[in-house]
């Protein structure tokens, strides 16, 4: 149990390491070209897809009470579309 | 010495840590979304301004900030299994590197700082920058915070009488630390990467 626990913390560590460095990418112009607006999007997606994992698997939320894991899933969900909404007002 | 601590499937789910520090972490998730969320919008209104303000940052230092503080915060992880298998070393060796990636944060922080005052971009020099501290600022004062919680447990786990009640002051130290590593990935995307 504790060897796979650990395993699937460091596995969490390698995702988080190459969504980062996916994020800085679109940051910096790869893959959506001129449209940055599609980029911003996909960054602040990629971020709380992060968040999401560090709550669940470095802060162990997969295996809490089922409220407070719902909380923030609802949370991590509501901020995502709410800061993608607030930024597209200036698109 | 290796007891372990680990906890039997039958009583799981499990709140790691303390009750009252999940009542801080949700505040305090709450009060940061606020100001995510308002960041955005004054964002929204003078794109123009951030765009431009935003390529003053040194995007690599934020980014070597960034992959520091996902790995202490790995190493924190892995402490906190260590402890609660029995493996005390192995914990204090991870409670260690996760220290030393903390501080690395704060010294990498004091020069991007030192670098934007040396060139005149303070606090008052315009809305971004106005945030750009802001958050930043109150961040770092979480991080040395959270340094000052992880000093504490390095220290609890090189204690001979380390017992079951101490994986759960350990969790509760450790759930801080990566709400201040969960605060940094957010504020990474909206200062440096937005475009």
């Amino acid at each position: 149990m504790a060897v796979s626990l650990q395993s699937r913390v460091t596995v969490i560590w390698a995702g988080l390491i190459v969504a980062t460095g996916l994020s800085w990418q679109f940051g910096h112009g790869f893959g959506f070209g001129e449209k940055v607006h599609y980029a911003t999007a996909a960054i602040l997606i990629i971020t709380f897809v992060k968040i999401r994992f560090v709550f669940l698997d470095f802060m162990e939320l997969r295996t809490a009470p089922w409220p407070l894991r719902m909380a923030f899933e609802v949370w991590a969900i509501s901020a995502c579309v709410t800061l993608i909404g607030l930024y597209w007002l200036g698109v | 010495m290796s007891a372990s601590y680990e906890l039997p499937d039958s009583v799981k789910p499990h709140l790691p840590g303390e009750t009252g520090v999940w009542m801080f972490i949700i505040g305090d998730v709450l009060v940061f979304s606020l100001l995510f969320a308002v960041f955005v919008y004054d964002r929204s209104q003078e794109v123009a301004l951030f765009v431009e303000q935003q390529q003053l940052l040194n995007q690599t230092l934020g980014l070597l900030n960034t992959l520091l503080l996902l790995t202490s915060s790995w190493f924190v992880a892995l402490a906190v299994h260590g402890a609660r298998t029995g493996r005390l070393s192995r914990a204090r060796g991870c409670f260690g590197l996760a220290i030393l990636g903390g501080i690395g944060f704060v010294v990498i922080k004091y020069f991007e700082w030192s670098e934007k005052i040396a060139a005149g971009l303070t606090i008052e020099t315009n809305n971004f920058f106005m945030y750009y501290y802001l958050m930043t600022g109150i961040h770092l004062m979480h991080m040395v915070i959270g340094i000052g919680v992880l000093v504490f447990l390095w220290q609890s786990v090189r204690d001979t009488e380390f017992d079951a009640q101490g994986v759960g002051v350990l969790e509760s130290g450790a759930c801080y630390w990566h709400l201040v590593d969960i605060l940094w990935i957010a504020l990474f995307a909206l200062l440096y990467l937005m475009r």
